[in-house]
């Protein structure tokens, strides 16, 4: 029987000299509250451009995500931009596909690539469209189709412990994507074999397109429902930049995944949509860009009408 | 007139993709084996990997995110479910984390096609081909028996992009020795000059041999063509064995819409004017029980209507209906 060559060996483990990683996983560390506020008020900036743009975003449910977002890049997880597949590197699973724009906006804080790509946003050509996908520096899965990401998730967990790994894999899911019955089915997958580097977060804005999530299809008691698959649950409110801190740094000291859900609000830092289904998607005219920015600019204490970067 | 009896059944596929799976794993560490409760396996028989066997329970979709997951992260799983879950409940995940990712995971579908006879509509998959080769970087493959299943299951490990390995569930006879199998070749299983007949699959490929026996009594030569890789298709093969003539008979345990017969008649339809035949199962849901073979007899998938097939479109040709 012909046996042509099969398979490489496993991956080599990878030099972590001058890659910005410790061996060693770092307890919390990076920018405090102040420089994290700065982070996340230019996210927001460019979140709110990205809807002013000739298509328009997902502007409510890639607000409520800044702070979980800018949290785990700046201060929880091992990654370094200048190599986005290193292998030691915690991952993040944007299951909410749409909010897309929120983690582009944060890659590009963290380094991942130049400011002026946001700028190519959904316009003919660019990598940038509304759903993330890997081509873009940083982006590890396509989503958008929602309840895709738990699974994933459970393959890089799975991955990690074969591996004999240290590394966390979060993935981030909102409330509404909960409703499909996979995001169940992957859970169920994660407790039985106890994958304890799985971190799961739920972005509970509480609305989805067609308006909140108890009315349309209900949820709670949501907390109940995980802790019944089996996981530990952590709540925390979501704009909390310390709380989500020490939400996401718990020690993983026990025998199952975690899921942390953030309590947030759609459309956070945009009075006029704030806490709005209608804010679901929004394609931003100029005078409410400009509205949008100032009262982002104001919440982050940078004064109004100066330069966008 | 009746059909001569098939050969004896030999092996399973599923089984001898067990086996070699078995036999792999120990030694190649990036492999991993990912099971939805179908039995066919047990953690014991992969010895010292057997923690890289991981049976995730009865959740399709999650098996095809997880593979991906772990596909992402260096390693190579291989998935176990039957064809009608993997190419329907599942294929979400199959097109979103598998195929856009052009990730190494081999889909290892077992009870394709009427195969699993009186398991009834629900777990028949006459869709699967339509499914897998409409997908970007997905490689098609369905092995024709037990020799063939372990050849092309080693071949396909090595491609480094996503497989869809479709396996029966019984056990079917051995063909015929042939040409070498080899991943995206044609194999020429017997030559003539009258009529291509190109088949895929188990029984299909049996039948069109049979028929071409059944042609060659009464003076008719029959090129066989077995083509067990679906995408790519071996479309210079197909050419070079129509040779000065213009008709195909293709044989398949599929739908006739987007299956193998589609396939063939696509990319010929590109290069020249041919008249393709498709021999497949109806546009129906298999309404009664019965074995593999019972069923594709009873929806057309026979010797003698191939036969009768390539007389017709002999005797039209002939008759200058062209």
């Amino acid at each position: 029987m012909s046996s042509p060559p099969l398979l490489r060996g496993a991956p080599a483990r990878t030099d972590l000299t001058g890659t910005g990683l410790d061996e060693r996983r770092p307890d919390a560390h990076g920018p405090d509250a102040a420089e994290l506020a700065d982070i996340t008020g230019r996210i927001r900036e460019h979140i709110v451009a990205m809807c002013a743009g000739p298509e328009g975003g997902h502007l409510g449910g890639s607000m409520s995500l800044v702070e979980i977002l800018s949290v785990l890049y700046f201060r929880v997880m091992r990654h370094d931009p200048r190599f986005p597949g290193l292998p030691e590197r915690d991952v993040l699973l944007l299951s909410k596909g749409h909010g897309g724009i929120a983690l582009f906006a944060t890659l590009c804080e963290a380094g991942y690539f130049p400011a002026e790509d946001l700028d190519e946003y959904a316009r003919p050509g660019s990598h940038l469209m509304a759903h993330p996908h890997p081509e873009i520096a940083g982006v590890e899965i396509a989503s958008g189709s929602l309840g895709h990401g738990l699974a994933l998730g459970v393959g890089y967990a799975l991955a990690n412990r074969l591996d004999g790994s240290a590394r966390r894999c979060f993935v981030v899911m909102g409330d509404g994507e909960l409703q499909e019955g996979s995001v169940w089915e992957a859970a169920s997958v994660a407790s039985a074999h106890r994958l304890n580097s799985l971190t799961a977060i739920v972005d509970r804005n509480g609305l989805q397109i067609t308006g909140g999530t108890e009315s349309v299809n209900s949820l709670e008691p949501l907390a109940d429902r995980w802790r019944a698959f089996g996981w530990r649950v952590v709540e925390a409110d979501g704009h909390d930049a310390e709380a989500l801190t020490s939400a996401l740094t718990l020690p993983a000291d026990l025998d199952r995944p975690t899921v942390i859900i953030a309590h947030t609000v759609k459309g956070k830092g945009v009075p006029f949509i704030e806490g709005q289904a209608k804010s679901h998607y929004a394609r931003l005219s100029g005078r409410q860009h400009q509205r949008a920015l100032n009262a982002v600019r104001a919440s982050a204490g940078t004064p109004a009408g100066g330069d966008r970067r | 007139m009746t059909t001569a009896p098939a050969p004896a059944p030999a092996r399973a596929a599923r089984e001898v993709y067990r086996d070699t799976v078995a036999e792999l794993l120990p030694g190649e560490p990036r492999l991993v084996v990912l099971d939805s409760d179908t039995g066919l396996f047990g953690g014991v028989d992969f010895g010292s990997a057997a923690d890289r066997y991981l049976n995730l329970g009865i959740a399709e979709h999650t098996l095809m995110g997880t593979a991906a997951g772990l596909a992402r992260e260096g390693r190579i799983p291989l998935v176990n479910t039957m064809a009608a879950f993997a190419s329907s409940r599942a294929v979400e995940a199959v097109k979103i984390d598998i195929a856009m990712g052009n990730l190494p995971v081999l889909i290892a579908a077992t009870h394709s096609g009427v195969s699993a006879g009186h398991l009834g509509p629900t777990h028949h998959a006459l869709e699967d081909l339509a499914v897998m080769r409409a997908l970007p970087h997905m490689t098609v493959v369905v092995p024709g028996d037990a020799a063939g299943t372990e050849d092309l299951l080693r071949q396909a490990l090595t491609l480094g992009g996503p497989v869809y390995f479709r396996l029966g569930r019984g056990a079917t006879p051995d063909l015929p020795a042939g040409p070498p199998v080899r991943l995206g070749k044609a194999q020429q299983l017997r030559h003539g000059t009258d009529i291509t007949l190109a088949a895929c699959g188990p029984y299909p490929v049996l039948a069109a041999l049979e028929a071409a026996d059944l042609l060659e009594s009464e003076g008719i030569t029959a090129n066989v063509l077995h083509l067990h890789t679906v995408k790519p298709l071996d479309t210079p093969a197909l050419l070079s064995s129509l040779g000065v003539r213009d008709t195909v008979i293709t044989v398949e345990e599929h739908w006739s819409s987007g299956g193998f017969g589609s396939a063939v008649a696509e990319a010929l339809s590109a290069v020249r004017p041919v008249r393709v035949h498709r021999m497949a199962l109806p546009d129906e849901f298999v309404p009664v029980a019965g074995s593999q073979r019972y069923l594709l007899e009873r929806g057309g998938v026979s010797a003698r209507a191939i036969a009768e097939r390539a007389r017709a479109s002999l005797d039209s040709r002939r008759g200058g209906i062209r």
